[in-house]
């Protein structure tokens, strides 16, 4: 069996934990094995149903007082006791916040090497080729792992999810044997965002302003267009967020975030090697840039040699008319 | 309060990266290498915290004797003491080989500590992975990708970075801790700090003598591959007014790519 972690916050299940159970069961198809689903904490019967249509065959519930506030000691502890019973062949994580946190806590309880932010599982003789972006996506890496069990994390937006149509099957429940007195950190409190704000990694269209922006008043105009399309999230360049006119937690890049979605809007920035990094991986990039040399065009699918300033306003005209048909 | 910032040497940022398809490695000639940026930050809270609150604040690397120069970097920004692990290994992308090297020469060697601080990530390998090992290893509570810290006595809490917000954890002391971008500025060294890092010898622990056995220091990747990602080609200019740009922008992204 391979293991996937459910993260779930709030009672919801994120999108990235059911493209990894996705990707898994995918995977686990071709291997001959079943996939179980693990949930942690309470009230999560609901989100253990909606496991089965995303590939999962068997849900594990772990239950225990250790567990209702998220504590990465605490998970870590569950988890290598359920994989210490059922003798998983692997454990797959989604590499977000929560999963980056988590996995290598559990890699080195399990003494397994762990593959980050995986952009491609392959089964071949067997065995499992994982294929992970470095250097923020200038090169790949292909390898696989000695250790048993195999760890791995899968990067969000990036496969697709699977419904198999099935609406439930064995969930198991389990109390988990950690103790909060054994726990030394916890998480004290969740601070949204301000509007619940979809952060960059998880939208599936990002508008993305540089130094072309001119100022941090200008950024507005990217929040109304990311208020019209669904899913849609503010990015940055590493000089807009330097020069202060935005929040670091926007900038995309080899020092910001590495994200992958279907459209990628670049407003004003001229293309960095270190930005470029960050999102070439997008499916479509479109460039907005009154200097027709800006590097950005090299890799844009579509570009604009205009001043960015005169081509929002029609542009937000034209994705309203197109969203409202 | 005593405090070791683990840190790593890696390409700059605004390197073209070659890769030896062959050696399946990256081509290093030609490649300037800098302190990892978030080090940067976990080495400048460890100095605030140190000028706060008194201590020492000790910087130690994994890697061949070129890590040197970031050690002395530390040195200059204001480190009490550097030491570098010395690993023939090169970059084997496997952190949790890394964490055993580092959990293992703090028992042996550096058991007192308060505060273990990091880089969220070492830029290039981008694993993210060694600061959780090595808290797991050592039964340490761990903060990962912290943009506020605050340390009272045995406590601390850290503010955190999420998808579309923040989350504040509390744990106690000793524990491990992982810099984002955002926790502070870093200071530059002084020319005064750099002449006085020139001259400091820095130890040099070779890591086959911590006490690892082979299986612990061999690598847990067999790397089958490298490659550089295909390279985006570019797409098409759209001309005309803004308004006739802004049309054919949206009808292609829907007709054409199928996006929106």
């Amino acid at each position: 069996m391979i293991l996937v972690y459910i993260e779930a916050r709030e009672g919801k299940v994120k999108k990235a934990a059911f493209e990894a159970l996705s990707e898994t069961r995918r995977r686990a198809d071709e291997l001959g094995t079943e996939v179980g689903g693990a949930l942690l904490g309470k009230g999560l019967e609901a989100a253990a149903a909606e496991a089965f249509a995303r590939g999962a065959h068997k849900v594990f519930l772990l239950e225990g007082e250790a567990l209702d506030a998220y504590s990465a000691e605490a998970e870590a502890a569950a988890l290598s006791e359920l994989a210490a019973e059922i003798h998983p062949e692997a454990v797959f994580f989604s590499a977000t916040s929560r999963g980056k946190d988590l996995a290598p806590r559990l890699a080195a309880r399990l003494g397994a090497s762990l593959a980050s932010d995986c952009t491609r599982l392959e089964v071949k003789d067997g065995r499992i080729e994982y294929t992970r972006p470095i250097f923020a996506g200038k090169a790949l890496l292909t390898f696989r792992l000695k250790s048993s069990p195999q760890l791995g994390s899968l990067r969000p937006n990036v496969f697709p999810l699977l419904d198999t149509g099935r609406k439930d099957g064995e969930v198991v429940k389990k109390a988990a044997a950690v103790r909060s007195d054994q726990v030394q950190g916890r998480v004290a409190e969740v601070l949204a965002a301000k509007g619940g704000a979809l952060d960059v990694t998880e939208a599936e269209v990002i508008f993305s302003g540089g130094r072309g922006m001119k100022g941090p008043e200008n950024f507005a105009l990217l929040e109304e267009l990311s208020d019209i399309v669904p899913r849609a999230a503010v990015g940055a360049s590493r000089s807009a967020v330097d020069s202060g006119w935005i929040d670091h937690h926007h900038q995309v890049g080899q020092t910001g975030k590495t994200v992958s979605p279907n459209v990628y809007f670049a407003f004003g920035i001229s293309g960095a090697i270190q930005h470029l990094a960050g999102m070439s991986s997008s499916k479509v990039i479109v460039a907005v840039n009154k200097d027709p040399e800006a590097p950005i065009f090299k890799s844009a699918d579509y570009g604009i040699v205009g001043d960015l300033f005169q081509v929002i306003p029609p542009l937000k005209d034209e994705l309203k008319k197109l969203l409202a048909e | 309060m005593n405090i070791f910032v683990f840190v790593k040497r890696v390409p700059d940022t605004e390197s073209k990266i070659k890769i030896n398809r062959e050696a399946k490695s990256i081509v290093e000639e030609g490649l300037s290498f800098i302190l990892n940026p978030y080090d940067e930050f976990a080495l400048e809270e460890a100095l605030r915290l140190r000028e706060a609150q008194g201590g020492r604040v000790t910087v130690f690397c994994v890697g061949g004797e070129e890590c040197l120069t970031v050690l002395r970097k530390g040195l200059a920004m204001g480190a009490d003491e550097a030491v570098l692990l010395k690993d023939a290994a090169g970059e084997t992308y496997d952190g949790l080989r890394t964490a055993r090297i580092l959990a293992k020469a703090l028992q042996g060697k550096y058991p007192e500590f308060d505060l273990l601080l990091f880089g969220k990530q070492g830029m290039g390998a981008d694993n993210a992975q060694v600061p959780s090992m090595t808290a797991e290893l050592l039964g340490l509570p761990q903060a990962n990708v912290v943009t506020k810290l605050q340390v009272e006595g045995r406590a601390g809490t850290a503010v955190r970075e999420i998808e579309g917000g923040e989350e504040k954890v509390e744990f106690s002391l000793p524990a491990v801790v992982s810099a984002q971008k955002g926790l502070n500025e870093p200071r530059y060294e002084t020319l005064k700090g750099i002449m006085a890092a020139k001259k400091v010898q820095i130890p040099v622990v070779p890591v086959e003598e911590l006490g690892l056995d082979a299986a612990e220091l061999a690598a847990g990747l067999e790397i089958t591959g490298l490659d550089t990602p295909s390279e985006r080609k570019a797409g098409r200019v759209l001309t005309g007014a803004p308004e006739e740009a802004a049309r054919e922008l949206a009808r292609l992204l829907r007709s054409e790519a199928k996006v929106l």
